[in-house]
């Protein structure tokens, strides 16, 4: 109760400088979401969902934010770090929660009608789009709420029916400031019928302070469209992130996600898809690699409500140290949603004696003529592989390596674009001999 | 597959329904300190167990009753509960010997085919302790195991007779502070069985406890606590049945299985609870904790249960594996129609070295029912080289139903593997075709494949429940084919 407290009560306090600095649609939606915060609550640890991650004492320490949009001093040098070789992408930055694109975007080269904003200025010069879809996804959950209670900035792209965009949209999150600090972002993703999307998002923390990123993010795929969405955390140990994505997808369309977790501090990441139209093809992946202390917690929730769509995770967790992993997959079939085809899996290398990990999938299955499976599984690195290539002149510690990169190998193997395949493999095996990009000139977590 | 035959398959008219008219001695309704000591009083139970007794009660008013089941459980009134109902008041010293035991509750056990006459057992046979209501009416064999140096006698008498034994288990394995109904079945337990295998002894004969509600407004709240010493084995069976009746009836036991080393013991149930009619009407609760304690190295626990009956289960065979190279079992069988609900599953806690464990669980829903597998694997630090394979299918058969699975893992110790799977599908028109072309009406076809799909679990029950279970599989279907 502390934790909601402290922040109605700044709501309250600075309800007027958060009312100014942003779009007349952003603060329509402030009171709902107080009262059903207020109404709601943060979620505790004995929230069924909420069984591994405490995210009340997350939220506890006080933070500081940037109510007053004060202009934060962006480091140029962070694109190259995020660039990916050979994938040429429309390059944007939320620093904190402000927005502001890259200096080598042109937005001409968008196809036309595309709109990529940031989600203040979008809220003000496209008000009727904005007001027709933001805060409109049902939200579950108190952090969603106070997000909406408290946000001032975030990232919309908009692509109208039967646009195609072609290059990936890439968005680099960073946290830099010297204190610590709350990021309330919203990210807004509005394919009409027919578009096609793929976006990149880079989570980064720059420094070892203490902060946290309350993300949410509301995509819409009406008919026919597609949406690639590649999430990609590499924060410090210091960072808590607390996300929540909520897709409505419609008829005969296709929602990919793959939510890449490789370096960080406290993580949740919760997926809701609403499967509300037919024949609809979702694809969540996930990939966490944690070490030391660092605790993931990724939920996932398919709603299948209507006929014939199909759904196929695949979480994959590399623990060592005393890191705690947590997989909770739910997904439900309603009693229309004929010929639903649905699997699940959730695999887990445990590789310490202290690394904990939790694996909670579930069906809950109303309709009979449908197809639907789920496994998990905890284990270690196959011991018979191991001695094969120990038999070839193969170090211990460099055939680990190579068991370990082909474990996570089969998430990045499904990911269509080639550049991007290349530069996760290259950062997943640097991330596995502790040599991030992040890590070098740093001796915090080494 | 049509659903008209797919429905007709499971008209279901319950075998046990009959009521037996027998003098029973009822107390009030309503439960408060004085219900408990009134229980004990009758049992004539030492001061002990009254204030384990005492304790659990008071326990169990500070706790809220559950609510995290996949489970729609209307309120239930626990002062509107007889918690204490004995047909053999009528003979005033309790049943000694068979000339004893009242006709009436004679021919019931008869018609539900239970022989409480040892003559009338098939030779090799089974020994059991029927309990009717509150009270164990007979157990039969005692004098032939006793021999062996086997207790085997109802909970009451095991008080009077081995007070020492009782007192050391009673309670070792579900804590009466374990939830909300273990609380409230210690304060209240009534007869169940206990069973002590001495050391190195195997149990001549498979050793069976048959329940049976008979009395209106009661609930039955049995308590049944099994000891395999060292390098013993035994095999346990449970059945139960309950008359057809519009009210709901509560049935809150507890099992406790303690065994050590090297022992083993297999705990089958085949529980037929009266489900309710089709509309849903009356049928018993089934909320039991059963859990069995691997205390000993290479000891051994197996759960097989076939759960067709009552309106709402909700139980958990589990097993905790505490002794290194324990073993735990789980296989079972979940059939629900009409409305009847179910969440139902184990708990394996693996806790010592090289432990392992196997579930294999087959739910079947039919009718508007809803059946839910829920399991937990958790692995401790010290648990090295544990090992777990689980699978759960689920069977759907109609449109109105459910079939949900909520497995839980929860993993400590890096040498751990675990394995789960689960599927869930309708039966597979091919099948159907290739049965239907072979002259097998539909009917029969939907028996045929649920009973092969199910075999796993059968083939786990010793021979004279596994004929049981399999017919109770298809009667229980009946007219759910659709």
């Amino acid at each position: 109760m502390k934790a909601l407290n402290q922040y109605i009560e700044l709501y309250k306090e600075q309800k007027d400088v958060i009312e100014n600095t942003s779009a007349p649609g952003l603060n329509a939606q402030r009171a709902f979401a107080l009262e059903a915060l207020a109404h709601k609550g943060l979620p505790v640890e004995s929230d069924e969902n909420y069984l591994h991650s405490n995210v009340e004492e997350w939220l506890a320490p006080n933070y500081g934010l940037n109510i007053q949009r004060l202009n934060l001093p962006l480091d140029t040098e962070e694109p190259f770090r995020c660039s990916v070789p050979n994938l040429s992408t429309q390059l944007y930055f939320l620093n904190g929660d402000s927005f502001m694109s890259a200096p080598q975007t042109n937005a001409s080269l968008l196809p036309d009608g595309v709109i990529v904003k940031g989600l203040n200025t979008f809220a003000c010069d496209y008000s009727e789009i904005f007001s027709r879809y933001y805060n409109k996804s049902s939200f579950t959950d108190g952090t969603s709420f106070l997000n909406t209670l408290l946000v001032q900035d975030g990232f919309v792209v908009y692509v109208p029916k039967n646009v195609v965009v072609e290059k990936p949209i890439q968005l680099i999150e960073l946290m830099q400031s010297q204190f610590s600090m709350l990021a309330c972002r919203r990210i807004l993703l509005i394919l009409e019928q027919g578009a096609a999307l793929k976006l990149l998002l880079c989570d980064h923390s720059l420094r070892m302070q203490e902060y946290l990123s309350l993300q949410v993010v509301e995509a819409f795929v009406e008919d026919n469209a597609s949406l690639e969405l590649y999430d990609l955390e590499e924060t410090h140990t210091g960072n808590s992130r607390i996300s929540s994505l909520y897709v409505n997808v419609g008829n005969d369309s296709r929602f990919v996600c793959n939510n890449i977790t490789l370096h960080n501090g406290r993580t949740r990441n919760s997926a809701n898809v609403a499967v509300n139209g037919h024949g609809a093809e979702i694809v969540l992946n996930g990939i966490v690699i944690a070490d030391k202390e660092q605790h993931v917690d990724n939920y996932t929730f398919i709603d299948h409500n209507s006929c014939n769509s199909t759904s196929r995770e695949l979480f994959k967790y590399v623990l060592s140290g005393s890191s705690v992993g947590a997989f909770k997959g739910k997904v439900l079939v309603r009693g229309g949603a004929q010929g639903t085809d649905s699997q699940q899996t959730n695999r887990n290398l445990a590789l310490t004696s202290s690394a904990r990990m939790f694996a909670e999938p579930q069906l809950e299955i109303y309709a009979d003529n449908v197809k639907c499976s789920h496994g998990a599984t905890v284990g270690q690195l196959d011991q018979a592989a191991l001695f094969y290539m120990r038999q070839r002149g193969i170090s211990e510690q460099e055939a680990k390596m190579l068991l370990k990169e082909a474990f996570v190998g089969e998430v990045i193997d499904s990911i269509p674009l080639a550049p991007l395949r290349d530069r996760l493999n290259r950062l997943i095996s640097l991330r596995f001999r502790g040599q991030l990009a992040q890590c070098k000139g740093c001796n915090i977590c080494h | 597959m049509e659903n008209e035959e797919l429905r007709n398959f499971s008209e279901n008219k319950y075998k046990y329904g009959f009521t037996t008219q027998v003098q029973t001695n009822i107390i009030e309704r309503g439960l408060t300190e004085d219900t408990v000591r009134l229980i004990s009083q009758k049992k004539g139970e030492p001061e002990w167990l009254l204030d384990l007794r005492l304790k659990a009660f008071r326990h169990w008013l500070t706790m809220p009753m559950p609510k995290w089941a996949h489970l729609n459980i209307p309120p239930i009134d626990f002062q509107s509960i007889s918690y204490y109902a004995d047909p053999t008041a009528s003979k005033k010293n309790g049943p000694t010997s068979i000339d004893s035991i009242d006709p009436e509750v004679m021919k019931t056990f008869d018609k539900l085919g239970i022989p409480l006459e040892e003559r009338l057992a098939l030779s090799g046979g089974v020994a059991v302790d029927a309990v009717m209501d509150s009270v164990s009416v007979k157990t039969t064999f005692q004098q032939n195991l006793k021999e062996k140096g086997i207790i085997f006698s109802s909970i009451g008498e095991a008080v009077k007779n081995h007070p020492d034994l009782v007192k050391e288990y009673l309670g070792s394995v579900v804590n009466y502070r374990d939830n909300f109904y273990a609380a409230l079945n210690t304060a209240v337990f009534s007869d169940g069985s206990f069973v002590y295998i001495p050391k190195g002894v195997r149990c001549p004969m498979e050793l069976s406890t048959y329940f049976r509600i008979n009395a209106a407004g009661t609930g039955q709240f049995e308590r049944t606590l099994i000891v395999a010493d060292d390098d013993s084995y035994v095999s346990y069976l449970e059945g139960c049945t309950a008359p057809q009746r519009d009210e709901n009836q509560l049935h809150a036991a507890i099992v406790e299985i303690v065994v050590k080393d090297r022992a083993e013991v297999k705990y089958s149930t085949v529980q037929n609870w009266y489900p309710g009619d089709e509309q849903g009407r009356g049928g018993v609760y089934n909320f039991v904790t059963k859990r069995g304690l691997c205390a000993g190295e290479h000891s051994k626990l197996s759960w097989t249960q076939v759960e067709t009956g009552s309106a709402i289960t909700w139980k958990y065979p589990s097993c905790v594996l505490r002794g290194d190279y324990s073993q735990g079992e789980f296989y079972s069988v979940a059939l629900t129609n009409n409305f009847q609900q179910a969440d139902t599953g184990t708990k394996m806690i693996h806790i010592g070295k090289e432990t392992k464990s196997t579930i294999i669980s087959k739910g079947i829903s039919a009718g508007h029912s809803q059946n839910s597998y829920r399991g937990l694997v958790r692995v401790g630090k010290n648990a090295y080289g544990a090992r777990n394979y689980s699978q759960c299918d689920s069977l759907l058969l109609g449109s109105d139903c459910g079939a949900h699975t909520f497995p839980y893992m929860d993993i400590q110790n890096e040498t751990a593997v675990v394995e789960h799977e689960a599927t869930t599908s309708k039966i597979s028109e091919d099948q159907l075709f290739y049965c239907n072309q072979r002259g097998i009406s539909p009917e029969q076809a939907v028996g045929l494949i649920v009973n092969g799909y199910a075999k796993d679990v059968l083939n786990k029950l010793p021979m004279e429940f596994a004929v049981e279970a399999q017919r109770l599989l298809s009667v229980s279907l009946e007219n759910s084919v659709g």
